[in-house]
């Protein structure tokens, strides 16, 4: 029997760089295959390039059942061949009911009239049957536990593959793109049995996750891409979770070693203590004056949440935050409170959270300090233009000219910007959530100089990122999240670009063991 | 919105961005001073066409002023609109205020000066009803104040009996209209103030700012410290006190009130508040450009029923600026996105 998908010698080249270089593998029929790799390995091109969104550098073979197909792919091109996905948004529409959203193709594809409802989910609970799930097909989609979403999600993917592929209807390669990191663990089995389920009807499955406990778990083999290059294929039931996470990290990981307690500091200046919200489940972080903490782990750990909780843009549950003396409730928070304390946040979408792109870069520098710099009723706006213009310049914004419209800026001088704007307050807390997506490298030295020096001002700096190389540049201490819970430390010379990354993979391993033991109790 | 990356160098250097201050090119004056222009040639072609009626004294000034309330529902109306809500209600505030007056005033003999407190502590409630629904519920502001509207509308055919109330003191109608100076009925004098006002609240208070990065940016508001419903609740409140505020001028400068009169209103407002945002501040909705898109609009309409166009041309002229008006801001607004 023919592989379901042969990849050789694909490649893919942005404006000189190479995001993909040379992959080749194979999935075999009913089988479920990882694929594994930290962001930026190419994962994601490969999928694009398999989805039609990427044309790949000529010199590529794809065979889907033995046959070869003409790169590159159109976009959907992939249904003719009964390719099939599934991403991390699953592509439901919440407000719909399940029975509609099952349907969609279909009834956006083809010309029907007079549909009987009733047929229709009498229709759909037999499908559902076939899988051995339950779920009520007139239900609103919204409505539905994440995991029943998940799975709904990926039935529609596997009838759609059907009905592409009617010559060899049992057949089809399903891509379930990352579908289980805002599941709970105990969904995630739950998944894993549908998944095995399509197996036995005849279809292949690629799987793609950050996760290698779920690609031990529920893959016969899985190939891990690195730098855009395949550094391996696996056989699971051969490999151990270490041998999977060498091939991701690139380097020999030794044991875990106890990590030195930092004794030499003194009492916390200020703290987190007890933060739930969102993902978060009883969090607790000291800060120290001076001190740049980093946030880090998989997607969907939570860190990338910390920065909103604690300024107040999103509710926390429960939680306080501790600065000098002064004790606030974070389950009774909001963002101009954190600001009356002395703590900002510069978020990561500049666009959308972080300046309005219309108005002008003054405009954007004074907005946070229109009623403690200025007489509110009677605004100097000269004086306002002046004060921007100094701190653009401060700043090294090109051009600073400050009545410029925030959008005609790079996006390196766009974060330029919001630095100007919420290191002016001269705050006591400062988180930062990725301070350095989308800018360029001279930028990025700025935007790191900039944090330096406010940290050497005695602000206490959070910074959350996916960016190891930066966490190791400008941290002193880097917490590795895992499941809403810090799993590991890493302290001073502990921290380099590749512990962090071998940390975000090893940390889930501790914490389930952590877990297993308390629910023993 | 992608900023291009090709335009920044390899060590970070930055092409310079030629300059998009629009007071500086022939675009963008055009922009700014085109509508001024565009009004003094329809003065012109009017005036020569009809120069013994459209271009006497009596006409300039009875326009000026009998269109100061419209001018105030305007100013009323872009408040909100800078904050990104629709205030649809504004016109049944007015109309409800002139017939609070009206009522208490001709039938029930309250004091004037209590009969105007009353009207506008009646706006200031229907600003906070508004308000309530839009922030508690979050429901879109377009909905909840068409439907708050109808009710007020509801109200103004209940409390006089659908009929038209004429008689209100005459000491209300001698300080709207009656009293001129220089030739013009005060209420012109009250509409430049109320404009005066909202443009120093847009440009020179911290609430202005604010409403501005509401309007603009909501989630950005937020993180910069705004309370961005407080600042909602309190355009929608200044809306229906100014809606309010023009019922007391409508009800002065006709000396009745009329349970029909909103519906004239609002999509005049609405035309005059989008064609002011492609003037003197081109793409945003500023007091000045509103003001002056009223007279402009009415400009036109009279001078068109001076021709002896029938009345319908109202309609077709405001409807029909209404349209060109927010396409002109949209081409405004994506010609500055393109660039």
């Amino acid at each position: 029997m023919p592989d379901a998908l042969v990849i050789e010698n694909l490649s893919k080249t942005f404006g000189g760089q190479r995001a993909l270089a040379r992959a080749s593998l194979e999935i075999m029929r009913r089988e479920v295959h990882g694929l594994l790799g930290q962001n930026g390995s190419g994962k994601s091109t490969l999928i694009k390039i398999l989805a039609g969104y990427y044309a790949p550098d000529p010199g590529g073979r794809l065979l889907i059942d033995g046959d070869q197909v003409e790169l590159p792919l159109e976009p959907g091109e992939f249904r003719r061949y009964g390719i099939s996905f599934v991403h991390q948004n699953l592509g439901l529409i919440p407000s719909l009911t399940v029975v509609e959203n099952l349907f969609v193709g279909e009834l956006a594809s083809r010309l029907r009239w007079g549909i009987s409802w009733e047929q229709e989910r009498r229709r759909a609970t037999a499908i559902f049957a076939k899988y051995g799930l339950n779920i009520d097909p007139a239900a609103a989609v919204a409505k539905l536990p994440s995991v029943q979403r998940a799975q709904l999600a990926i039935v529609r993917a596997v009838e759609e593959m059907r009905l592409g592929d009617r010559r060899r209807p049992a057949r089809g390669l399903l891509v379930l793109d990352e579908p289980t990191p805002f599941l709970p663990k105990r969904d995630v089995e739950e998944l894993f049995a549908l998944v095995r389920g399509i197996v036995q009807e005849g279809a292949s499955v690629m799987f793609v996750s950050h996760d290698v406990d779920e690609v031990l778990a529920i893959t016969d083999r899985a190939t891990v891409l690195r730098d855009g290059v395949v550094a391996g294929t696996l056989t699971t039931r051969e490999s151990t979770r270490q041998d999977f996470v060498e091939m991701i990290v690139g380097r020999r990981v030794e044991t875990v070693p106890a990590r030195p307690q930092d004794f030499g500091r003194e009492e916390a200046d200020a703290a987190i203590e007890g933060l739930s919200g969102g993902t978060l489940k009883d969090l607790s972080i000291d800060l120290h004056r001076g001190e740049v903490v980093g946030l880090t782990g998989l997607i969907g750990s939570g860190f990338d949440e910390v920065p909103y909780l604690v300024f107040g843009s999103r509710s926390a549950e429960a939680g306080c935050l501790k600065l000098g003396a002064a004790i606030y409730d974070l389950a009774d928070w909001d963002p101009s409170r954190a600001m009356a304390a002395n703590v900002v946040l510069i978020p990561g979408d500049r666009q959308n959270a972080g300046a309005v792109a219309s108005l002008t870069v003054a405009d954007n520098i004074t907005v946070p300090v229109l009623s403690t710099e200025y007489s509110p009723w009677m605004l100097n706006r000269r004086d306002m233009l002046r004060r921007a213009g100094r701190l653009a310049r401060q700043f090294d914004v090109t051009p600073g000219d400050p009545s410029l419209p925030f959008d005609t800026l790079s996006g390196g001088n766009q974060q330029k910007v919001l630095l100007a704007k919420w290191l002016q307050m001269r705050p006591n807390l400062i988180l930062l959530d990725e301070p350095t997506q989308g800018v360029d490298v001279g930028a990025r030295q700025k935007v790191f100089a900039a944090i330096k020096e406010a940290a050497g001002a005695g602000a206490a700096i959070v910074c959350a990122s996916s960016d190891y190389e930066q966490l190791a540049t400008i941290c002193d201490r880097v917490l590795i999240f895992g499941r809403g819970r810090v799993v590991s430390e890493l302290i001073g010379g502990a921290i380099s670009k590749e512990s962090i990354a071998e940390y975000c993979y090893l940390g889930l391993v501790r914490l389930e063991r952590g877990l297993e033991a308390t629910e023993a109790d | 919105m992608a900023v291009s990356s090709d335009r920044h160098t390899v060590d970070g250097a930055v092409e310079p961005v030629r300059g998009r201050d629009p007071g500086h090119t022939v675009i963008g004056y055009a922009e700014q001073y085109g509508l001024i222009v565009v009004w003094a040639a329809l003065i012109v072609v009017f005036g020569a066409l009809k120069p013994d009626t459209f271009l006497t004294w009596s006409n300039v000034s009875s326009l000026l002023g009998s269109q100061a309330v419209l001018v105030v529902v305007t100013l009323g109306l872009i408040i909100p609109l800078t904050a990104n809500d629709f205030d649809v209600s504004i016109a049944n505030v007015m109309t409800l205020s002139s017939m609070v007056i009206a009522v208490l005033n001709v039938l029930h003999h309250v004091p004037i000066g209590w009969c105007m407190l009353i009207a506008l502590a009646t706006g200031v409630l229907v600003g906070l009803v508004n308000g309530f629904f839009i922030t508690v519920f979050r429901i879109n502001s377009l909905i909840v104040t068409l439907g708050v509207g109808t009710f007020l509308h509801g109200v103004t055919l209940w409390i006089s009996d659908s009929m038209t109330i004429s008689g209100v003191a005459p000491v209300l109608v001698k300080y709207v209209i009656v009293t001129r100076l220089l030739g013009i009925p005060l209420e012109f004098y009250y509409a430049i103030f109320i404009c005066v006002v909202v443009w120093y609240l847009f440009e020179y208070t911290a609430v202005g700012r604010r409403i501005l990065f509401v309007g603009r940016g909501r989630e950005v508001a937020r993180l910069s410290g705004i309370r961005a419903d407080r600042v909602r609740r309190g355009c929608l409140v200044a809306s229906s006190f100014l809606g309010a505020l023009a019922g007391v001028m409508y009800a002065g400068t006709i000396g009745a009130a009329d349970p029909q009169s909103g519906l004239s209103y609002l999509l005049p407002a609405f035309a005059a508040a989008f064609l002011g945002a492609t003037t003197i501040v081109p793409g945003r909705f500023n007091p000045w450009g509103a003001t002056l898109s009223v007279y402009f609009l009415v400009t036109g309409i009279t001078g068109l029923t001076f021709l002896g166009i029938r009345t319908f041309v109202q309609e077709l002229f405001y409807g029909g600026a209404l349209v060109v008006a927010v396409t002109l801001s949209q081409l405004v607004g994506g010609r500055e996105e393109r660039l």
